[in-house]
């Protein structure tokens, strides 16, 4: 059943034919068409813009170490906060799981040779960068200073920086998310591998596809909306515009309709990797499978009937405001279902603390700070007080960064023996695992803090009573910063110096797992009959673990 | 580029590569949906609010162009569902007749459309500086029925009267006029485009009853694009209709 | 006062306490299952941490009803965080009728407050304590958002729109107020002070102010003739247009059959759109003054138009629907 792969060899050079070295030069990765290399492409650009955010980051905790802000200007201060969402959230956050993880590994987990589209796979890539050149063209000439979110009519009149080509290059990378989110509902439609059912999927796998529904149904309306908002400060014309009659609040209610579920396109990728990283070191099946599939669909869904809920101060009426709260709460549900779930994951499992593991850990740790203090925000009485403070800025870094980032890089830590081949030194990888989640804890949390005294968000000042807390984030974001470099540099090292690592280091039980480390440009010699369930630990003699033994005292176990 | 309908690599039958080709256009379609759909809510909700500047924008539309238009559109989904059924049956010589009658109808319907488009450049009704709700009624031009000016005069006065803003919620209505039949406009020339390309691959018989999908995915295409238009013509010409 | 490291501002309004309840309720909830999951995690990690290399967990699939057990208590959990908060949102969604009204005008980047009496305040609102306070907020350019931590309360301030607010002060003192919706450059510079005193300090400021602030009343009053609006809006019903005796506050008839309740709304559309609602039995003659008034003047304008309020409402002439089954 397992495909030929003799024992590891020592020294640097892989012995067989692998998508890394099956071809070569510049125009063989330019104009691939193989997933797995486009994985790698994206995985170069979102660095690189996450890179950028961060740096942005770095000099906004720094500006923010004293009330009255030396560092930068009030303008600069106003772009640099920005430019840091519009780089992260567009051209990091959203793509990074999915573009390469979900990329790489997609075609290889339902057994097939590639994506349904290959060749549109390598255009979204395309567009992407076009996307990029142009917002970066924005930040290089005058900069962006109207928020991420681009109210109006600050953003369509009264704004000085560089809207235009920002939003034109968010409208151009909004097709690259299209085309991905189409091209992963497609493969897991019609290229499963005979045997692999819908209910053996690996959740992962489910994960991808909730997401591609948000990808394809929310993309287009933050498209047209920004291409409205380009053509309003072109041409004058007055869509949101009140002085031409126009509307704020209807440029709001058509951003947050996709940017609302933009964040469930940011972590229900993240859920996924959780969810495959979790059975794989506590070595037993998830607890409650069609629990999390389906819980991952519900948030797709529900994920769509929120958005209003960033407005209940807008004097948006009362009763639109008392039906998105409740819906709001809604949505919470599947997600506290997942923790449940994972959680009991472990119980009675076998659990090593190998560095995925331990962004999983954390993962949930800090999934759970994000997650339960958005049951402040959607209550309406509380959000009066909240609503655009720190606390917000503090509930959404816990998702986004302790969440969805903790979970991409845990993935990429899982799946790093498959696509390079190599292991990484692991010891480091848990001192880097550990002060990743000691420094974004003392980043972010005084922030919560912050923003219930008050201190409201987008400040390049602030009263002199709000220091300590300023400071005390600051410090944190030095070792955060510290836990993401290490990453980059041990793995870069890992690339070329690290432990040949086989066809299954871990072991783990998906399709992926039962091609070479680094799998061939077709994937599988021989298309794989998939005859098992997912996770199933007991049956895998090919994992060469003992089955049915307890993971608890040799004797008889107790419980 | 397979010039003979085999199947691509990654696909393990033809079966497999036919659905997923129509499982993503359909899903592509979906995309095009929401994304038309963001204009179409902008478009009521501006309706609602300045109802008398978007009947007076309303009216300003050739009714007898845009009826025209739409049949034409009908027509060419009609003939492209037959090009689809001629490659089914395998009547070659047919599916390039019908594509060619398809891409001429389209084509008839994108020069309508320049026309329309130069007669509100023409009538000052361009959104921008020289913008004037008030141009045409009182600049008669070659060809103008003068007593239907001067009705279209006394209408616009008298909506100048009751929405004194009515150049600046005229031009909401022409933004989105040109916004919605602009971006429906590129995506015929964008079928247009595919249309020549399928024209050139049954030159070539590439499209039999075994191998035709790209007939049928640029059809489902096709006839969202006509869908589109049978929405924007009522919204854009038939409201307030009285004369 | 407050201690060294505070976790939540002074409470000065009647919603901080009912906030800060909120608050803690919320945290309690989410402290007991952040505690519960993460010591079973904690627990589980060292308890089942693996013993032999090669050894597996015990396979346990799922339990449906331990399922619908941790779905149904947080959605129970759920409602109850929703209904509490959503109590106190719609008393701060609907002022009571007794106000003490204060026009709250936000630009780039400074706030203009106007007393009833006409007193102006730049950066600063004085209020008394005690008394229900409503803020009615306008803008001039881009969206603002007028927050005072102190009190639990913000509310946007919209270009377009009228947007209210209110609270009551509860303890006298100074409470900072901030901008609280990104508006360019200086967004982080329009702050200022709530100042709430006692009723006799208030009534003293108000009325020992220095020159230079004119009663609304007076100010609407003055518009009202130079724009020429008694020549159509004359007091005893007579004119071409209805009298505005006793308009505020009382529900119009309108020519489409429909009624509609005067407020400050009403009477800014009417200025600005005079043919948006044209009353029953009168002409859509009035001009619009759209770009002729400022968000000012317009304010002065219904603050004059308030204080007809009290006057004989003419029995011919006025646009006032009638309250008994008459026609």
């Amino acid at each position: 059943m397992s495909d030929t792969l003799t024992a590891p060899l020592p020294g640097h050079k892989m012995p067989h034919e692998d998508y890394l070295n099956a071809t070569y030069g510049i125009r063989s990765w330019l104009l691939t068409t193989d997933h797995k290399r486009i994985a790698l492409l994206y995985l170069g650009s979102v660095t690189f813009f996450f890179f950028l955010g961060g740096i942005f980051a770095t000099m906004i905790r720094i500006h923010l170490l004293t009330p009255t802000g030396a560092l930068v200007t009030p303008e600069t201060y106003n772009k640099l906060f920005t430019m840091h969402g519009v780089a992260m959230i567009f051209f990091f956050l959203i793509p990074s799981i999915p573009a390469v993880l979900g990329n790489f590994l997609i075609p290889l987990m339902i057994g097939a040779k590639d994506l349904a589209f290959p060749k549109i796979n390598l255009l979204s890539w395309y567009i992407y960068i076009v996307g990029g050149c142009f917002v970066l063209y924005s930040f290089g000439t005058g900069g962006l200073d109207t928020g991420w979110t681009f109210y109006t009519p600050l953003s369509s009149v009264y704004s000085n920086s560089a809207v235009t080509p920002a939003v034109i290059g968010i409208f151009i990378n909004g097709f690259s998310t299209i085309l991905t989110g189409l091209n992963f509902i497609v493969t897991i439609h019609t290229m499963r591998a005979p045997g692999m059912t819908w209910f053996r999927l690996p959740l992962f796998v489910w994960a991808h596809y909730a997401t591609s529904l948000v990808m394809v149904l929310g993309t287009p309306v933050i498209a047209i909306t920004l291409l409205l908002v380009g053509l309003e400060r072109m041409f004058h014309l007055g869509f949101f515009n009140p002085a031409l009659g126009g509307d704020p609040i209807l440029f709001q209610h058509l951003f947050w309709f996709y940017s609302h579920p933009a964040v469930y396109i940011m972590i229900l990728p993240a859920m996924g990797v959780i969810s495959e990283i979790i059975p794989t070191f506590a070595r037993k099946p998830i607890f409650g499978y069609s629990f999390i599939a389906g819980s991952s669909i519900a948030i797709a869904v529900i994920g769509f009937l929120v958005w209003a809920h960033h407005m209940f101060v807008t004097g948006e009426s009362t009763y639109a405001a008392l039906t998105f709260s409740l819906l709001s709460y809604l949505v919470a549900i599947p997600s506290a279902v997942k923790v449940f779930n994972w959680t009991s994951t472990l119980y009675k499992g076998s659990i090593s603390w190998d560095t995925p593991m331990l962004y999983a850990f954390g993962f949930i740790g800090l999934f759970l700070i994000g997650g339960l203090t958005g049951l402040f925000l959607a209550c309406l009485g509380l959000d009066i007080h909240i609503h655009d403070t720190y606390f917000v800025v503090a509930h959404f870094h816990y998702i986004m960064v302790g969440g969805a980032v903790m979970g991409y890089v845990g993935g990429i830590h899982f799946w790093w023996p498959k696509i390079t081949g190599r292991l990484y030194p692991e010891a480091l990888s848990r001192v880097a695992a550990v002060t990743l989640f000691v420094g974004f804890n003392l980043t972010f949390f005084p922030q919560f803090i912050l923003g219930y005294l008050g201190m409201p968000r987008r400040y390049h000042t602030y009263p002199p009573e709000f220091q300590v807390l300023n400071v005390l984030s600051t410090a944190g974001a030095s070792i955060l910063a510290l836990g993401y470099l290490l990453p980059m540099l041990y793995l870069t090292w890992s690339m070329r110096y690290g432990k040949v690592a086989g066809q299954n280091p871990w072991p783990a039980t998906g399709l992926e797992w039962k091609t070479d480390s680094p799998p061939p440009t077709e994937n599988f010699h021989v298309t794989p009959e998939v005859t098992w369930e997912a996770y199933d630990f007991q049956n895998r003699p090919d994992l060469g673990l003992v089955a049915g033994a307890s993971p608890l005292a040799p004797a008889h176990g107790d419980d | 580029m397979h010039r003979t309908g085999e199947l691509y690599g990654h696909f393990e039958t033809l079966e497999q590569q036919k659905e997923s080709a129509a499982l993503g256009m359909w899903i592509f379609l979906v995309t095009e949906v929401l994304f038309f759909g963001g204009l179409f809510l902008t478009y009521t909700i501006n309706r609602h609010a300045f109802s008398t500047a978007f009947g007076i924008g309303s009216n300003t539309l050739d009714i007898t162009l845009g009826a025209g238009n739409t049949v034409v559109l009908i027509m060419s989904s009609l003939t492209m569902a037959m090009a689809v059924w001629s490659a089914q049956v395998g009547k070659k010589k047919l599916v390039s007749i019908f594509l060619i009658a398809t891409l001429a109808l389209g084509t008839v319907f994108l020069g309508v459309k320049a026309v329309e488009y130069k007669q509100k450049f023409d009538h000052h009704l361009v959104p921008g500086r020289s913008f004037d709700m008030k141009y045409h009624p009182t600049h008669p031009m070659p060809g103008d029925d003068l007593k239907e000016l001067a009705l279209e005069k006394e209408e616009v006065d008298k909506a100048f009267a009751q929405d004194p803003d009515i150049n600046a919620h005229g031009q909401l209505y022409f933004s989105l006029y040109f916004g919605m039949t602009g971006l429906h406009a590129l995506h015929m020339i964008i079928g247009a485009g595919l249309l020549l390309w399928l024209i050139k691959g049954s030159f070539a018989g590439r499209f039999t009853p075994q191998y035709n999908t790209p007939v049928e995915i640029v059809g489902l295409y096709w006839h969202f694009v006509d869908i589109v238009w049978i929405f924007l013509f009522p919204l854009l010409y038939l409201i307030d209709r009285h004369r | 006062m407050q201690s060294q490291l505070p976790l939540y501002p002074e409470q000065a309004s009647n919603f901080a306490p009912q906030v800060d309840a909120l608050m803690l309720f919320i945290t309690a909830i989410c402290l007991f299952f952040a505690v519960a999951i993460t010591a079973a995690i904690v627990i589980f990690f060292f308890k089942f941490h693996r013993k032999q290399p090669d050894a597996v967990g015990i396979a346990i699939h799922g339990d449906s009803r331990l399922e619908a057990v941790w779905m149904i208590i947080p959605l129970i959990l759920a409602m109850a965080m929703f209904g509490w908060g959503a109590v106190v949102y719609v008393d701060y969604r609907h002022a009571p009728q007794d106000t003490l009204d204060v026009y709250m005008i936000g630009k780039q980047w400074m706030w203009k407050a106007q007393q009833p009496n006409g007193m102006r305040e730049i950066n600063e609102l004085h209020v008394p304590v005690g008394r229900n306070i409503r803020l009615i907020l306008a803008s001039e350019d881009v969206i603002h958002d007028f927050f005072v931590p102190a009190f639990r309360v913000k509310m946007d301030v919209v270009p377009g729109h009228y947007n209210t607010m209110w609270f009551r002060p509860t303890k006298p003192g100074r409470y900072h107020f901030f901008c609280s919706q990104y508006c360019g450059t200086n967004h982080a510079l329009m702050g200022g002070w709530v100042t709430v005193m006692e009723p006799s300090d208030y009534a003293a400021w108000l009325s020992g102010s220095s020159g230079g602030s004119v009663n609304p009343v007076v100010a609407g009053e003055k518009l009202f003739a130079d724009k020429a609006c008694a020549t159509c809006h004359v007091a005893d019903g007579t004119g071409r247009a209805p009298s505005l005796n006793g308009l505020f506050g009382a529900k119009v008839l309108l020519a489409d059959g429909s009624t509609v309740v005067a407020d400050e709304a009403y009477i800014r559309e009417s200025i600005l759109q005079p043919n948006a609602k044209i009353v029953a039995g009168y002409q859509p003659l009035m001009p619009t003054f759209q770009g002729q008034l400022t968000e000012e003047q317009i304010l002065a304008l219904i603050a004059y138009i308030k204080s007809l309020q009290s006057l004989p409402v003419p029995a011919k002439g006025a646009g006032i629907a009638p309250t008994t089954g008459k026609n």
